[in-house]
């Protein structure tokens, strides 16, 4: 997904501030003057009509990084306020996602739309070609009734003159399941009950629009508790700071948690028992199997494709297994999952052994406002070194491989690639849950996102050198051990 | 003719704000302009500390010029226009 851009840097930047005021002297004093901090009075407008809208917009996606949602403000409440209540605030959201619907006024609405290019032709193919009636000629030119049209798009391919255009919206266009319409008022909103957590719309809206919800202020309470707060950082991490994960833990541990674990350990557990379940499997004759460690996949299965459940593997997420050891070993700990997924905060939520999530632009964000140079530090040591094929978990294709791997009979794993979930992947994964075949295939490695985890919204890095990166890295690192 | 110089700072600031996307230099760069050009990664060039206010990293310098902001079609620009000069 795109991970820079405008926007993002917006976000991060208020993440910053947001972090550095709640380590000062008054935190909602602080938070309340980000906006005002940011756009101070004189300042050039960057964006839009004049410094007031600005600083409102910036007090907006302030409210989503305190971990508020932006459509249940009424504008009378200060950040000071929000600040004070989120220092109170004892449970987290199982809602994620948060539109602020003032930057949605600037998109029109999805529409077929017939433009000035229209020749009013004689052939009139559009007319002819509608299966619903929405077109009729007015003044010897095409108009379409949108009451009537199912934006089918027929009339766009018959047009000789490419006269006839749709009207995107990036955020409805996206999303791979439906979930987000912008309504009548022509506000964006998410439909909780069928979104996948998948972070699509956030990446795609060019104003910034869809926020992830922060617990950084939940999590930075913590540390500031006399319990320990461990981290456990997805095998996706890699290449996405500076420096080696080695001198991440260091980094880490300097920014206030007490621990780190690599949630590569809990990828080793996982392949190994998704290896063994695969031969049970295909032992009792089913035909295919398919992965079950993407969080987003997982809201799918549960939310739109319940049929292909029989069909997926029982074996538990590499994030179940690590927060399970690290609950074990620490029970009174806090525990933090670090990765770049929105899904992975649903996940976090129904697991008890997970308390908080936050992505790497949160990470990101801490380490600047704690000042940490992570290339300049020493490295730590991680009690458990997970092995390469864990440690590849986070890109499409790694999640199979490492299920081969620790197979003695390589060979008899066949595996298909689902590399991002979209309409068409889903529907591809509908018709293997029906028919109960997939043609060559016997494992199915489903991904949400493109390119796998290092594709997910909150990457800090691009996915070609991430990729390298992790490549580079675990050439050294130990092979699995078979099953 | 002399090298033109490029530093990217890998400090965390520049590299979280958008410098890690910077990495893709050291392909083209060498690609493009053989030995003209050095490529160095730096560690933290101090800028975002006396420019924070502005949110400006990711910085790379080209030369003795800052490229505030950095992408890589910004840096690239910049080097065509030092070695213009020459």
């Amino acid at each position: 997904m795109n991970n820079s851009g405008q926007t993002i840097h917006l976000k991060k930047e208020i993440l910053v501030r947001i972090i550095k005021a709640f380590f000062s002297d008054n935190f909602e004093r602080h938070t309340r003057l980000i906006p005002y901090d940011m756009r101070p009075k004189g300042m050039e407008v960057p964006y839009r009509c004049c410094v007031y809208k600005e600083r409102a917009i910036i007090k907006d996606r302030t409210i989503a990084g305190l971990g508020f949602p932006i459509e249940e403000d009424d504008e009378t409440v200060s950040l000071a306020d929000y600040a004070k209540q989120a220092l109170e605030r004892k449970e987290i959201s199982d809602k994620n996602l948060t539109v602020l619907q003032t930057a949605c006024k600037g998109c029109a609405t999805n529409r077929i739309y017939v433009t000035d290019l229209c020749q009013g032709c004689v052939a009139r193919p559009c007319q002819s070609t509608c299966k619903f009636g929405a077109i009729s000629i007015v003044n010897g030119r095409s108009v379409i009734d949108d009451t009537k049209c199912k934006k089918c798009q027929m009339c766009i391919n018959a047009c000789p003159y490419k006269a006839i255009v749709k009207i995107s919206v990036p955020c409805e266009d996206s999303c791979p399941v439906g979930a987000i319409k912008k309504d009548e008022t022509g506000f964006a909103s998410i439909d909780h009950d069928k979104c996948i957590n998948c972070g699509r719309c956030t990446a795609a809206c060019p104003f910034g629009a869809v926020h992830e919800r922060s617990q950084i202020i939940d999590i930075l309470k913590a540390m500031k508790s006399d319990k320990k707060v461990i981290a456990m950082i997805a095998p996706s991490i890699i290449g996405q700071f500076p420096g080696n994960i080695y001198q991440l833990k260091t980094a880490i541990i300097n920014s206030g948690f007490d621990d780190v674990y690599e949630v590569a350990q809990g990828a080793d557990i996982t392949a190994n028992t998704e290896a063994k379940e695969f031969t049970e499997r295909m032992g009792n004759g089913q035909n295919f199997m398919t992965t079950s460690c993407c969080a987003g996949y997982n809201q799918l299965i549960k939310k739109h494709l319940p049929e292909i459940k029989p069909f997926v593997s029982d074996t538990k997420t590499p994030l179940y297994y690590t927060a399970e050891i690290v609950k074990k070993e620490h029970p009174v700990a806090i525990t933090v999952f670090v990765s770049p997924c929105v899904a992975k905060r649903a996940e976090g939520y129904d697991n008890r052994n997970v308390d908080y999530v936050m992505n790497y632009e949160e990470l990101g964000a801490l380490f600047i406002a704690k000042k940490i140079q992570i290339a300049e530090l020493d490295e730590g040591k991680y009690t458990v070194e997970a092995s390469k094929q864990a440690r590849n978990f986070g890109y499409s294709g790694g999640v199979a491989e490492s299920v081969k791997k620790s197979l003695k009979d390589e060979d008899s794993v066949k595996p298909c690639i689902v590399n991002g979930l979209n309409k068409d992947s889903i529907k591809q994964l509908k018709k293997y849950a029906t028919d109960g075949v997939c043609e060559g295939c016997n494992l199915i490695e489903v991904m949400c996102c493109e390119g796998g985890c290092i594709g997910g919204n909150a990457t800090i890095n691009n996915q070609k050198t991430a990729k390298k990166l992790i490549d580079n890295f675990t050439q050294n690192s130990e092979d699995i051990s078979k099953i | 003719m002399e090298r033109v110089t490029v530093k990217v700072c890998t400090g965390t600031t520049c590299f979280v704000m958008g410098g890690a996307n910077l990495q893709e230099l050291h392909d083209i760069i060498p690609k493009k302009y053989d030995d003209k050009v050095e490529l160095t990664a730096s560690n933290c060039l101090g800028l975002c500390s006396i420019n924070w206010e502005y949110s400006r990293a990711p910085y790379v310098k080209v030369n003795e010029e800052v490229v505030s902001e950095a992408t890589v079609e910004k840096v690239i620009a910049e080097i065509e226009r030092q070695l213009a000069k020459q």
